[in-house]
């Protein structure tokens, strides 16, 4: 499945899609691909603040647990609750399964992050070890 | 299916449902004894606190007890079945008469609050286990409280952090190698430490400059596991005792690999401050499936005030009794004394050996992890060229060119009739296969092992299908474990049996 | 060298393989320093029959055919022959964890019954494979709430087991998690509820009480629950007498139960190994210490059961799991879900029944010689006797009749003087009661 275009990608395999003054983060195919059958998301709850780099949640398969690491600072405005009882979509739909969305405190933080081009090349080097 | 091994054959087994499935009304596996006093209006006494029914709870005869449990028991896969390699556990047998003693009247029937001076017994038993264990690790003093390693380990670190306050600052880190179990990370975080990973070495083992960078008087002390995780003596363990002790921190052993040592080195005499050992891994009492198991903790002198209490003492008259004015202690770590029939099986296998057998034990358990590292060196790639101790580790790098990975080859090692090694860990390993034989494995055994390891590199080589899709001759194949983790079902409800039951799939149920 | 299974030819013949001419060479990684070229002092190596002789010796240095009225959290059961037969099998007592879930269907579905049977007598949703103990299990209970609720307060009633109080302050207090103990009502026995009320906060994670409790009075659990919840806090009800709940109402109202399982058919065995059992409403599953096995089909379609939700555990999210329990009471819970199975649904409760009248009798018969406190308290089969005399004393005079007296309060319960905790189960007759009370007047 191609990155797209329009979304950021951080090395720790997250995504964030701006719109506006916010902004959707999720997980990317090649990390649900390379976590398995996804069982169960840990999510935060609506007012907490994200804080770039930092963990806000976490992603589990049957027997490995995954730290989501917030890509841009904000506070949470949206939690995707669908995931809960059905954390397979991030299997099926990675890019469009969001899980949480944000007020983004600094716009700029996200042009730091990797363009789809750059992520692809990121995977690619480490999926060669 | 092609013939795989001598070791194994079909061979029937008995379908049975939950027990709840075979429960029906008036249906009973008890009878008791006539009420010798007045009979009591339950309601009456207890109010609206009095419950009227059990529900679900089953009804059945005794028989259909006995069946249930003897055809489930068949089920499994045992020590007393076969060899059982899983690395870091330490399956050896475990002998009957341990089984014998424990039962005896006096001491599987006594209540631990019965009066000291009916209790001696069991209290010789405690001191000389304490005694043996002492002289076998080479440390002070002991508690025998924690009811299982990871129970050792929290008891062991709250000492350290004990020992730390005494002197005015409990310290903040714990130094935790990166190839060690997940308990001792998790140990360190209940005892409400920092955890700095220690990256092992090109070897596996410690990276003694490393580690030297990060000890200051902020760490309180290092868990580490000797043999570690891939079965390797850290040749270097006493100037690792050293560099902490330098700067005031302790040196915590993990005992699970000590069945390596036994008779051979003492980690009292190497520098260790403070270590558990496993009763159920070294000391032969029965895994029985997850537990009981039975940890206790030796150290050194520096440490014995603040063991958790009681502690067993001698009295001015020469008997055996309990202190418990331990003004600096823990605290006690578990109600009572710890897993006292444990006690009494581990001390029956010391006796059973004596230090001769004690140590051809030790020499036969590296022995056997040596021959299997040799008969399967090149067939299977070995990351870690270091010498073995008890076990050693593969990694399924040359299995992974055709698609197969550690944990396929171990679910096809069931078809052999064996129990698998023990799949990706350590972490520092990637696709790691971990096997400890134990010495309890005859030459005629490990051979069988090695040709199913041989005969299974082969299939992955021809047809590595046949691998990934095992195993094939069990009562079920590989299990849904993902939609156990997303929609759990972790009790029975009569609903279940019923939509069950109207499925077409006739094998859901089975039958009464 | 019995359990050995090489003979020095086999021993040879595997080092010639190996290419190396001794065994010795295998430890050179251990420092010449290190190693121990002598004999370890450890008793010589035994004869079954001469190991035997020895226990058997220590066994009569033990009690053995004594008539025991102590309770205090171990309880004095019958206990049916078939569980040590069944228990016994290797294929139940030689094998390990049920990870590998093909060749492990038999200890996964006695798991899941066991855990099945549990929810069932405590009134929660979800029960665990079982903890070290109930000691043990009362502290991670309260490490559960504090997770769930982020808080780390808790308020424990004075009448939950001293022994308990200790573990629990062994696991927090180095961690500075405050502990608030909450005492009893003179009458009842029962916890204080208006000291109860006073001291949960909105800090208090959760509220611990004993239910029957140390005294053997069987608590309000409901109103406890309701005064927990009104500040967000959590109940957790420990139970160390788990055969009263053949009798008692389950305390449904709690979030958390922690269970000693010991009476349902585990040896009174010197205090271990004993059944630690943790139960809780289905929403704190995420938080739940220790195994939990789960129904699953395999592949084919056919039901079978596996080790589940393992993410939260320590060997895979290691410093964030749960708990960092490993090794828990798996063959012991076996005992128990045997146990379960014999006296079942009307069994427990004929049982109950019968502990619930041998101690109204010897209530009744105390009473007439000496004063048996909190007599405004329901109990089960435990009650505080008071006497002018010291219980030590008494208790002495008893063992000279081969009866084990009740359990002295003094050292943890200084205020009631001279009071012992006496038991009676179905295993004390008539006659030993009888025995028992006429000691007590002297």
């Amino acid at each position: 499945m191609p990155f797209p275009a329009n979304y950021r990608y951080t090395r720790e395999h997250e995504w964030i899609k701006v719109d506006g003054g916010q902004a959707t983060i999720g997980i990317t195919d090649y990390a649900q691909n390379s976590l398995g059958d996804i069982v169960f998301v840990e999510l935060p709850k609506v007012g907490d603040e994200l804080s770039a780099g930092k963990t806000f949640g976490s992603v589990e398969s049957v027997k490995a647990v995954s730290d989501l690491y917030a890509p841009a600072s904000g506070k949470v405005v949206a939690v995707n609750d669908e995931l809960n009882g059905a954390p397979e979509k991030i299997n099926s739909d990675a890019h469009g399964a969001w899980m949480v969305r944000i007020q983004l405190k600094d716009a700029g933080e996200v042009n730091k992050l990797l363009s789809s081009d750059d992520y692809d090349k990121f995977v690619k080097e480490e999926g060669g070890h | 299916m092609k013939p795989k091994s001598r070791k194994v054959s079909q061979h029937v087994t008995q379908n049975e449902a939950l027990i709840f499935e075979k429960s029906s009304p008036g249906k009973k596996a008890y009878r008791l004894p006539p009420l010798d006093v007045p009979d009591v209006d339950a309601g009456k006494l207890l109010g609206e606190q009095v419950r009227e029914d059990l529900g679900l709870m089953p009804e059945v005869s005794e028989i259909e007890i006995i069946r249930h449990f003897t055809r489930l028991s068949t089920w499994n896969y045992a020590i007393d079945l076969g060899m059982y390699p899983l690395g870091s556990c330490t399956m050896k047998y475990n002998a009957r008469v341990n089984e014998f003693v424990a039962r005896l009247e006096g001491l599987g029937n006594s209540h631990p609050y019965q009066p000291e001076k009916i209790s001696q017994g069991a209290l010789r038993i405690m001191k000389t286990l304490s005694e043996c264990l002492c002289e076998i690790t080479g440390m002070d003093v002991i508690t025998l409280q924690p009811a299982a390693g990871a129970h050792g380990e929290f008891t062991g670190i709250l000492l350290m952090r004990a020992h730390h306050e005494s002197k005015g600052n409990p310290r903040k880190k714990i130094i935790i190698p990166d190839s060690a179990h997940g308990t001792n990370p998790a140990t360190a975080a209940i005892c409400g430490y920092e955890i700095i990973n220690l990256k092992s070495s090109a070897e596996g083992m410690v990276d003694v400059s490393l580690l030297a960078s990060l000890v200051d008087d902020t760490v309180a002390g290092m868990m580490l596991t000797n043999p570690s995780t891939i079965g390797v003596f850290e040749k270097d363990i006493h100037r690792i005792a050293d560099l902490l002790h330098d700067k005031g921190a302790l040196l915590y052993m993990d005992g699970a690999n000590m069945n390596a040592l036994v008779g051979k080195t003492r980690p009292g005499d190497f520098g260790v401050d403070v270590m558990h050992l496993n009763l159920h891994k070294t000391f032969s009492t029965p895994h029985g499936g997850g537990g009981p198991g039975s940890g206790p903790v030796a150290c050194k002198k520096l440490l014995e005030p603040f063991l958790p209490a009681p502690v067993v003492t001698t009295r001015a008259d020469g008997r055996l009794g309990f202190e418990y004015n331990r003004p600096q202690s823990i605290g006690r770590v578990r109600a009572f004394y710890g897993n006292f029939g444990m006690f009494v099986r581990a001390l029956a296998y010391i006796f059973a050996n004596g230090p001769d057998g004690l140590r051809q034990t030790t020499e036969d358990a590296v022995l056997n992890a040596n021959y299997i590292r040799k008969k399967l060196d090149g067939i299977y790639d070995l990351p870690y060229k270091t010498g073995s101790m008890h076990e050693v580790v593969f990694s399924d790098r040359l299995q992974t060119q055709n698609g197969v990975k550690t944990g396929d080859i171990a679910k096809r090692l069931i078809d052999y009739g064996f129990h698998p090694y023990t799949t990706s860990f350590p972490l520092i390993v990637p696709g790691a296969l971990m096997i400890e034989p134990t010495e309890s494995e005859s030459k005629e055994e490990l051979d069988l092992f090695v040709d199913a390891m041989k005969s299974i590199a082969r299939e992955v080589e021809e047809d590595p299908q046949l691998v990934i899709s095992a195993p094939h001759d069990t009562r079920v194949a590989r299990m849904d474990e993902t939609t156990a983790a997303r929609k759990p079902v972790l009790r029975w409800k009569p609903e279940q049996t019923n939509e069950a039951r109207q499925s077409p799939k006739p094998e859901l149920v089975e039958t009464r | 060298m019995r359990y050995l299974p090489k003979s020095p030819a086999d021993r040879e013949l595997m080092l010639e393989e190996i290419g190396v001419r001794s065994v010795d060479e295998f430890f050179k990684a251990i420092p010449g320093e290190y190693r121990l070229n002598r004999d370890l002092k450890v008793p010589r190596q035994m004869a079954e029959s001469e190991i035997i002789d020895y226990f058997r010796d220590r066994s009569q240095e033990n009690a053995a055919g004594y008539s025991v009225f102590l309770g205090a959290g171990a309880y004095h059961h019958y206990r049916p022959v078939i569980i040590d037969a069944l228990v016994q099998r290797g294929e139940f007592l030689t094998s390990y964890t049920p990870y590998q879930a093909e060749i492990s269907q038999g200890t996964l579905q006695a798991i899941f019954e066991f855990q099945t049977m549990i929810c069932e007598l405590t009134g929660m949703d979800i029960a665990n494979a079982s903890m070290y103990d109930g000691s043990t299990g009362a502290a991670e209970a309260i490490l559960m709430a504090m997770r769930v609720t982020g808080r780390d307060q808790s308020v424990i009633a004075r009448t939950v087991h001293p022994e308990y109080r200790e573990v629990i302050h062994t696991y927090l207090h180095h961690r500075g998690m405050p502990m608030h103990f909450v005492g009893y009502a003179e009458d009842s026995g029962e916890v204080d509820l208006d000291q109860l009320e006073r001291a949960v906060t909105e800090q208090t994670a959760c509220v611990l009480i004993q239910s029957p409790n140390f005294f053997g009075s069987i608590e309000d659990v409901e109103a406890a629950a309701e005064m927990a919840h009104r500040k967000g806090a959590l109940l957790v009800v420990s139970i160390g007498e788990a055969l009263s709940l053949g009798i008692v109402k389950p305390p449904a109202a709690a979030d958390i139960v922690s269970m000693e399982a010991q009476s349902f058919g585990v040896p009174l065995g010197f205090g271990g190994p004993y059944d630690g059992v943790l139960a809780a409403k289905e929403k704190y599953v995420r938080q739940m210490p220790g195994r939990l096995v789960g129904e699953t089909k395999d592949r084919n379609g056919k039901r079978g059961y596996v080790l589940t939700l393992s993410t939260r555990e320590q060997h895979i999210r290691r410093e964030k799991a749960t708990s960092n329990i490993c090794t828990n009471q798996a063959l012991v819970a076996l005992m128990s879900t045997i146990y379960m199975d014999v006296y079942g649904r009307e069994g427990l409760k004929d049982l109950a029944k019968q502990n619930l009248a041998k101690a109204h009798y010897a209530v009744g018969e105390f009473a007439r010689r000496a004063r048996v406190l909190f007599p405004r308290g329901k109990r089960f089969n435990e009650f505080v006797v008071q006497t002018k005399e010291d219980p030590h004393a008494i208790n002495d005079r008893l063992l000279e009749k081969k009866i084990i007296g009740g359990f002295a309060l003094e050292k943890f319960y200084p205020e009631l003087g001279n009071a012992a905790l006496w038991c009676c189960t179905e295993m004390n007759s008539r006659a030993q009661i009888d025995a028992a009370i006429e000691a007590v007047q002297g």
